[in-house]
């Protein structure tokens, strides 16, 4: 039974008690709504306690000189030697071959494969770059043994130290033991471009501290994608390390009245297999919460929320179409600001300065092209089913209209949809104007004597031509820019519920749904007829009324007059 | 106005003034909120306004039910039985008579309270305009659970009744100063007692077949 019927009820009550009370029934009891009890009791008991202090292993004992020399694989050989099965596990998920496991093998959809996004455009010929995000060691070319059980890192999703760094441009590597002349036994660090030194781990320590990830783990990639803090998804930068409520209920500490929530948490992981969407791959096929499925992923909000999580029931009758996060997640970049457009067709200019944002955000780098930042970003809302649509190098592309590389497939009609926020990131990206492709550039020098990469020579021709041949894609010779869209689902820095989107946000003419066609929201739509034929009823009621009391007037004043 | 004998008659009972005025209330507030969920303008904010609204409807729902009742057990329904006989009097009174001071055509009497045009007006109203649009309201409330695709239909509906109520209202509102005096109608509606002109005797096609039911004071 809907609560307003409770509250007539009560009214009439009151009132056939001659007690003229109308319950107004804005009572709310949020602090006790269904989905927040479930949610509770579905996180109530914690991991598993650990068996095995890691500290107290033999085997991860190294002497101090002989780590000097380690670059990575040293270790893992010594994690194999009890977890047996972990480098077969970890071998099989998206985090080791960066390919979707369940499209086509034949669309070669993955950074691993041909998909292309707006950001740095593409993997092939730049690895030793992109794969200081691999979970790996050493995939500096295509010629990286996949099947190398002693290649894996364990190291950057298990250590707990927090000093564990891969050197950004050294295929997965970490910075090697470089000894300092001045201080014998001591390291003088390798310095990257970017000023910051990097030094060797010690090994030793960060083995011996291993755990289950926690967010600062995944974040070392996760929080940087696209080259940078928060450039990429919008929702995931280093503010989630160590977050308040405010920023993300789920993950804000207790201090703050959040919960502490590790990624794994709701990412739950079975066999090195973490949950969530790949690619073209809902997260989950079925939404359903821990009560009717107790053995699935904690990935949606359902899982714990369920589908009817509010005390209102109009809320929870928004649910079968609209995600929690639009409502939840007001807006992303909350506290670092994101890249919003990104124009390569304009890197290259050597005299150009940056002008910084108010942010403190450059407009301009010469190797990547003009840029537009944002903080405290409203998303867009699309229709999703939780599949994303892909591009690759080999994907036929329309030039004349933006081409939207990843984004969300769903409509109005699709029973499976809702509406959901998206971080959408755009720009002009290089492509082949003949053959109708995108193009891969090859962007980051293999060495002193590379010719081609964009990054040394500011060459597009040289460098698209190297990129599409290293990948094995046709490349007609010609380039050109064309304007590209790149979607994220908005999902992580979900606000307290006193920050929610409020109502009228949506529920008027110009809200945040504006956008969306095919189906009648009350407040923001009307016939036009209607409406004015009903204000010109009412106005012509009005004006009658008007002009019949004063003739009524005027005739009495004269009759008595 | 030509001063004639007045006479006290009472013309409604307390259960009717009683729903009379809820329901005035009822359809006030519903305006206003109902208004504010259609995007004119901000009072509430969206999220109190439909939930006052929803409230307010159900209200009504749950009132009609007994004014239904009321009306099928008292026989009251009787005095909305459409007519057309002095229709056109009644109208060239409102049109013309009213402003040379000519007396109503129809005389309220306890057996025929309602003129031709309030019959016509109000059976609208009671049997077609009120059921419109507490059934679009009650499917527009339960929207989710009829599993309809899409609102525009009932929501347009809805929002084109509510205009129809509105023009009622106003037209409504400004014919209780019709009476004897300004507020000789509106007095009535609270104390049940309207002061009518003594003379004529109520004829055999005004009069309601059996209002005995009705309480007396």
């Amino acid at each position: 039974m809907k609560q307003q019927w409770i509250h007539a009820g009560n009214a009439w009550c009151a009132l056939l008690t001659l007690v003229v009370l109308l319950s107004p029934g804005l009572v709310r009891a949020d602090e006790n709504a269904p989905g927040r009890l479930m949610a509770r009791q579905a996180t109530m008991t914690s991991h598993a306690p650990i068996t095995a202090d890691h500290s107290k292993f033999e085997e991860l004992k190294f002497d101090p000189v002989e780590q000097r020399s380690f670059k990575g694989p040293e270790v893992t050989r010594a994690c194999l030697g009890c977890h047996n099965q972990a480098s077969i596990q970890f071998h099989k998920t998206i985090h080791w071959t960066w390919r979707d496991p369940i499209s086509d093998p034949e669309r070669k959809i993955g950074k691993g494969g041909l998909t292309v996004n707006n950001f740095c455009v593409a993997v092939p010929s730049n690895e030793t770059r992109c794969t200081s995000c691999h979970a790996g060691y050493g995939w500096k070319d295509k010629d990286f043994d996949f099947n190398n059980p002693e290649t894996v890192d364990c190291l950057v999703c298990h250590e707990q130290t927090g000093e564990y760094d891969k050197f950004p441009t050294m295929a997965g590597y970490p910075a090697p033991w470089i000894e300092d002349p001045e201080n014998p036994g001591r390291q003088l660090g390798k310095e990257f471009s970017s000023g910051k030194v990097f030094y060797a781990p010690n090994w030793s320590e960060v083995a011996q501290s291993v755990g289950r990830p926690d967010r600062t783990n995944c974040g070392t990639c996760h929080f940087y994608g696209g080259g940078g803090d928060a450039v990429k998804h919008g929702d995931l930068d280093s503010s989630l390390s160590n977050p308040d409520k405010h920023l993300d209920v789920h993950m804000g500490d207790k201090d703050s009245g959040g919960q502490e929530f590790a990624c794994i948490r709701c990412h739950t992981t079975k066999a090195h297999d973490i949950a969530g969407r790949i690619y073209s791959n809902p997260a989950v096929m079925e939404r359903k919460s821990l009560v009717e499925n107790d053995l699935q992923p904690k990935i949606m909000c359902e899982s714990c929320h369920t589908d009817s999580p509010h005390a209102a029931q109009k809320m929870n009758d928004h649910t079968d179409r609209v995600a929690c996060q639009s409502c939840h997640i007001p807006t992303f970049a909350r506290v670092k600001p994101t890249k919003m457009w990104w124009d390569w067709s304009k890197a290259g200019d050597k005299d150009r300065e940056p002008v910084l944002d108010e942010n403190g955000k450059p407009d301009y780098v010469k190797k990547k092209g003009e840029f537009v930042w944002a903080k405290d970003v409203v998303p867009e809302y699309h229709w999703f089913n939780g599949a994303m649509t892909t591009t690759t190098a080999e994907d036929r592309i329309d030039p004349t209209a933006e081409v939207l590389l990843q984004w969300p497939i769903g409509g109005r009609n699709d029973p499976n949809s809702r509406i959901m926020p998206f971080k959408v990131h755009r720009g002009k990206t290089p492509y082949d104007p003949v053959n109708n492709t995108m193009a891969l550039p090859h962007l980051f020098p293999t060495g002193k004597d590379d010719t081609t990469a964009y990054w040394k020579n500011f060459d597009w021709r040289k460098s698209l031509e190297h990129g599409m041949s290293y990948a094995g894609v046709p490349f007609s010779g010609e380039y050109d820019f064309v304007e590209t869209a790149f979607a994220y689902p908005t999902t992580h820095m979900v606000a307290p519920k006193d920050n929610v989107v409020q109502c009228e946000e949506c529920h008027s003419r110009n809200g945040r749904l504006a956008n969306l066609a095919g189906f009648y929201m009350p407040g923001r739509d009307r016939v036009q007829a209607i409406d004015y034929l009903g204000w010109a009823g009412v106005a012509g009621s009005v004006i009658a009324v008007f002009i019949h009391g004063l003739l009524r007037m005027l005739a009495r004043t004269r009759r008595e007059g | 106005m030509t001063q004639l004998n007045m006479k006290r008659i009472y013309l409604y009972s307390k259960f009717e003034r009683f729903w009379h005025w809820v329901q005035a209330v009822l359809i006030t507030l519903l305006l206003v909120t109902g208004f504010e969920v259609h995007g004119v303008y901000t009072l509430f904010g969206f999220e109190r306004t439909v939930d006052l609204h929803a409230t307010f409807g159900i209200s009504w729902v749950i009132l009609y039910v007994f004014i239904a009742f009321w009306l099928v057990t008292t026989g009251e329904w009787k005095q909305y039985i459409p007519t057309t006989k002095r229709l056109l009097e009644v109208m060239r009174y409102y049109a013309f008579g009213i402003f040379r001071g000519q007396p109503h055509p129809v005389q309220k009497k306890r057996e025929a309270k309602h003129n031709p045009l309030q019959r016509l007006t109000y059976l609208g109203l009671a049997s077609v305009l009120i059921p419109i649009m507490l059934g679009t309201g009650l499917v527009y409330y339960y929207y989710n659970e009829l599993t309809m695709n899409d609102l525009g239909l009932v929501a347009n509906l809805h929002v084109a009744g509510a205009f129809l109520i509105l023009m009622f209202y106003v037209v409504h509102v400004y014919m209780t100063t019709t009476g004897h005096s300004l507020t000789a109608h509106i007095q009535a509606m609270f104390t049940g007692w309207e002061e009518v002109e003594d003379e004529s005797q109520v004829e055999d096609w005004e009069r309601a077949d059996k209002v005995d039911n009705v309480t007396s004071p």
